[in-house]
């Protein structure tokens, strides 16, 4: 019964192709139709960040995109992010360092909007790093950790 | 190493990081359905008819279910302080012939997708016809008022009285009154998972398995078998990832029983993930409460009555927590304080609003809003400093043990430890008190508005009756230990590998811990109330010693010394003083293979089970202090400086610990000011989404010191701790409005939260009016 069209997405460096219903979400499409669901879901109204995707390299919320507009799109999602099955990237690094998460799931969210700021600015300020993050909610840390881990991730990424 | 007090790395954090921590909204199973449920719009109606014809016809849909179809089920159970009388109110899994809160469920559209089942609750149509709506507890109270239960007169399902002393006594003889009400307003644990289930029927095995329990996985576990009327060993239960609790996830709801049953029904697996506006109106609300106070003091400041007349509002039903947010407010409400004469005149009230249940601090977070704010007022009135009465009133260390005469769970309330005047002082010395004291009132006498608040509170954790854990080391060499405790984000994993590889030294990576899955974990109790830590940590130490010893006397007979002589080093148990002796976990395990046990006369396999039972509860307690300034244009509260002193007697990982404080912290914030469950007068729900219902984001979090004093370890457990999960929350409330009150030298009395920029305008409106009085 679905009015399928074809799309074709680049994920972390590998191409999906799938079939998908023009209403739906590209949250879904990425976590059900591809198993990627590293992205996690937290309101589906766009205000908690948590499905936070980049898109070219910026970040987009993954409820509020359908699936159809990023036919063509290259994204990333966390399970791109760690260097390798034994090295986690930085920000991940400084994460667990940090103790900037506890049950894990908005997490994904801020890496993703972190990897972004950091990507474009190799110094934030501890406002642009507050800022950039405001748009991602977290109920069990009190992000306190979080902007350390945001802090220390920025500080070796800018060594390197 | 030593692994207890070291702030090692969490072993959860790894596959969370990597977006390979999977929750239930990740699990598939082949041929599986997906189920959407349709809840009312009304808060206050007659159920006359439900039409789900229509949407049986919609495409992609396999069923869908009304009360017809669960006609015979049994209410939901309570599973804490129940009593005879909220059996009344309990909750059937869909609506009957009545409809009591918006949001409530009246039909089930299982479906191909989710889509598609939402798709078929569009056309589902109800007729009913509407009754009087209660929103407001005070109202719903009045005598001849429609109640929302048969035979619940006045809409109070419950009322108990808890008194110590003398009250009416005391308050005739006291030198001054103050009388005074509170408000604590509706607002919740809003985890950032909503909840969600994945079920499945094997009808050749007859067994049915749900993924997504948490939190109390056993005891849902009995409910779900008593519901469906299957045994127990015919259902198993896997905790999976959970993102976050709070109290609130894990608690056994309508959908508890709706899915698997749907699953058995249909033998297909069935997956329902709860959306946001469905989490913030299905999933218990919490905290909603009135407060009317009597305090008797003498001229010296000290309280000698306090009366408490307290309506707990529950919701459109009883759920599980039965009688619990009042028998907690009632129970700790005295907090430090020696409080000779306390009496709490406490009533559990219906109203047409989602149903209450337990969200972290649950009583603690109002009762010390109340408290802390009437200690205040008092030291107001009698020019006293606000730090002074507390002084004067803290129960002296020398009193530990100390009963103070109420009680909840069954359990008397005795506080097992702690020197709260010891504490004050060291958090008011951290804080620099006198010095921002001072600051303050020259600030204020320029215009300013800014002040300080301070909150004390004991908190109570490591509720009983008990705990499960069981240690194991496989044929490899793995260490593995089975908890009936859950994690629900805390850190549980972590703590647990800590406690047991102190006494089998390993690397805690390689530890695989075992929780909330009911076919390996024969019993539990679960996490909740700060609990996991004191009771499942010292299950588990006691397992580990017993693991312990049956290593140490496989290795005594393997290398033939002495058990004495046994040392042990990183998975290997060696002879101390003889040079390349060692055995190690992997070669002991191998010993007690069934042939080569036989052979050796010891029982196969390397396993101990402990219980850890509870007699008395611990209670850690702490101090909050902040700096607030009142923007007297916006309303806007700006927090420059805030600590937390919390004595957790020992820290099993100082890092964990202090997340915890500040987490709480966050959502206490939250609550003090941002956070609230509106209704309308019609009992819609007016903060149904993330734009209206607020958390925090890390914009509104500010710096917060804290202050781990370990002063007092817990006398009742060989670890010595205490839970540490609730302490950053509990006084949140009230160190704020006590602070806004004095960045307005006390002109004004804040008696209800949350500080919105319109209370807090009033407020400076009130403030400015009394100043001209003054004048």
């Amino acid at each position: 019964m679905t009015t399928g069209h074809a799309i074709t997405i680049e994920i972390n460096g590998l191409t999906y192709r799938g079939e998908v219903e023009p209403r739906r979400l590209l949250c879904d499409f990425i976590r059900e139709d591809l198993g990627l669901y590293g992205t996690h879901v937290g309101c589906e109204h766009g205000v908690c960040g948590v499905c936070t995707i980049l898109w070219d390299g910026e970040p987009i919320r993954s409820c509020l995109v359908f699936a159809v507009q990023a036919n063509g799109g290259r994204l990333s999602t966390v399970e791109g992010m760690a260097t390798s099955a034994t090295e986690l990237h930085p920000i991940q690094q400084a994460f667990t360092e940090t103790h900037a998460l506890q049950c894990g799931f908005c997490t994904p969210g801020f890496l993703m909007t972190l990897q972004a700021l950091l990507s474009r600015n190799s110094h934030p300020s501890t406002d642009e790093i507050r800022d950039s993050l405001s748009g991602v909610l977290c109920r069990c840390t009190g992000y306190h950790n979080i902007l350390a881990a945001a802090e220390l991730a920025a500080s070796r990424l800018s060594t390197k | 190493m030593a692994m207890i007090g070291t702030s090692v790395r969490r072993v959860e954090d790894n596959r969370r990081l990597r977006g390979i921590a999977r929750y239930v909204a990740d699990i598939e199973r082949p041929g599986m359905l997906h189920a959407a449920i349709f809840r009312s719009q009304h808060a206050h109606a007659r159920l006359i008819r439900v039409d789900v014809a229509r949407a049986r016809a919609m495409p992609g849909v396999v069923a869908v279910i009304t009360f017809e179809d669960i006609k015979t089920v049994k209410p939901i159970p309570m599973r804490l302080e129940p009593s005879e009388d909220l059996y009344r109110a309990l909750q059937r899994p869909l609506a009957n012939d009545r409809l009591r809160y918006v949001g409530e469920p009246i039909a089930v559209v299982v479906a191909d997708t989710r889509y598609l089942a939402e798709d078929a609750l569009e056309v589902i149509d109800i007729e009913i016809e509407e009754l009087e709506v209660h929103v407001d507890a005070r109202s719903a109270i009045k005598p001849g008022a429609e109640p929302i239960h048969p035979g619940v007169a006045r809409n109070i399902a419950h009322r108990f009285v808890v008194e110590t002393g003398n009250v009416e006594h005391a308050l005739a003889d006291a030198d001054a009154l103050l009388e005074e009400e509170f408000y604590i307003q509706r607002h919740s644990a809003v985890p950032l998972e909503t909840r969600g289930l994945v079920a499945e029927y094997d009808e050749g095995r007859k067994l049915l398995t749900v993924w997504g329990p948490t939190k109390v996985v056993h005891f849902n576990h009995g409910v779900l078998a008593s519901l469906l009327d299957m045994p127990p060993s015919g259902i198993r239960m896997i905790e999976v990832e959970v993102g976050g609790g709070f109290g609130v996830r894990g608690e056994f709801y309508p959908e508890d029983y709706l899915i698997p049953f749907l699953a058995r029904m249909l033998r297909r697996p069935v997956r329902w993930i709860e959306d946001r506006n469905e989490h913030l109106k299905a999933a218990n609300h919490s905290r909603e409460q009135w407060h009317r106070l009597r305090v008797g003091y003498s001229q010296d400041g000290r309280i000698v009555a306090f009366d408490d007349h307290l309506l707990n509002v529950m919701g459109g039903y009883i759920r599980t927590h039965g009688a619990t947010l009042p028998t907690m407010t009632a129970a700790y409400m005295p907090g430090p304080y020696k409080l000779d004469n306390y009496r709490c005149d406490a009533h559990c009230v219906l109203v047409n609003k989602t149903p209450a249940g337990t969200y972290r601090g649950p009583g603690r977070f109002g009762a010390s809003f109340v408290r802390e704010r009437a200690l205040d007022i008092i030291a107001r009135r009698l020019r006293m400093d606000p730090a002074e009465i507390r002084l004067r009133n803290f129960i002296p260390s020398e009193l530990m043990p100390y009963t103070t005469g109420t009680s909840a769970f069954d359990t008397p309330t005795v506080y097992d430890s702690g020197d709260y005047a010891k504490q004050l002082k060291q958090a008011l010395e951290k804080f620099e008190y006198d010095k921002h004291k001072h600051w303050c009132s020259e600030q204020r006498r320029a215009g300013r508005a800014v002040g300080i608040g301070i909150g004390c509170f004991v908190e109570k954790t490591g509720g009983g009756p008990w705990e499960y854990a069981r240690v194991e080391i496989d044929l490899s060499g793995e260490i593995i230990v089975y908890s009936g405790a859950a994690d629900v984000g805390q850190g549980i994993e972590t703590v647990l590998s800590q406690i047991v590889a102190d006494t089998l030294p390993t690397d805690i990576e390689s530890i695989r811990v075992v929780h909330g899955d009911t076919a390996v974990v024969p019993f539990g109790v679960g996490s909740f109330g700060s609990r996991s830590t004191v009771v499942a940590g010292n299950a588990a130490l006691r397992a580990a010693q017993d693991v312990k010893d049956q290593l140490l006397a496989l290795a005594a007979t393997a290398l033939q010394a002495d058990i004495g002589d046994l040392g042990f080093e990183n998975n290997h148990i060696v002879v101390r003083g003889r040079i390349g002796s060692a055995i190690s976990y992997a070669e002991l395990a191998a010993l007690t293979e069934p042939s080569s046990a036989r052979a050796l006369g010891v029982k196969p396999g390397i396993s101990a089970e402990a219980i850890f039972h509870v007699d008395r509860m611990v209670f850690p307690y702490g101090v909050h202090l902040a700096l607030v300034e009142v923007d007297q244009k916006t309303g806007f509260i700006k927090i420059p400086k805030y600590l937390i002193a919390f004595d957790v007697g020992r820290a099993v990982n100082p890092m964990l610990v202090k997340g915890q404080i500040v987490g709480g912290f966050a959502q206490g914030l939250g609550g003090a000011l941002l956070e609230e469950f509106a209704y309308d007068s019609s009992g819609q729900l007016l903060s149904g989404s993330f734009m209206d219902y607020l958390l925090p984001s890390c914009a509104e979090v500010p710096e917060v010191e804290v202050l781990l004093t370990e002063d007092a370890p817990s006398p009742l457990n060989p670890l010595g701790v205490k839970g540490a999960g609730e302490g950053g929350t509990v006084a949140v409330g009230a160190t704020l409005a006590n602070a806004v009150c004095d960045a307005f030298d006390g002109l004004v009395n804040i008696r209800q939260l949350p500080l919105t920029p319109e209370l807090v305008l009033g407020a400076a409106h009130e403030a400015r009016k009394a100043r001209a009085e003054l004048r």
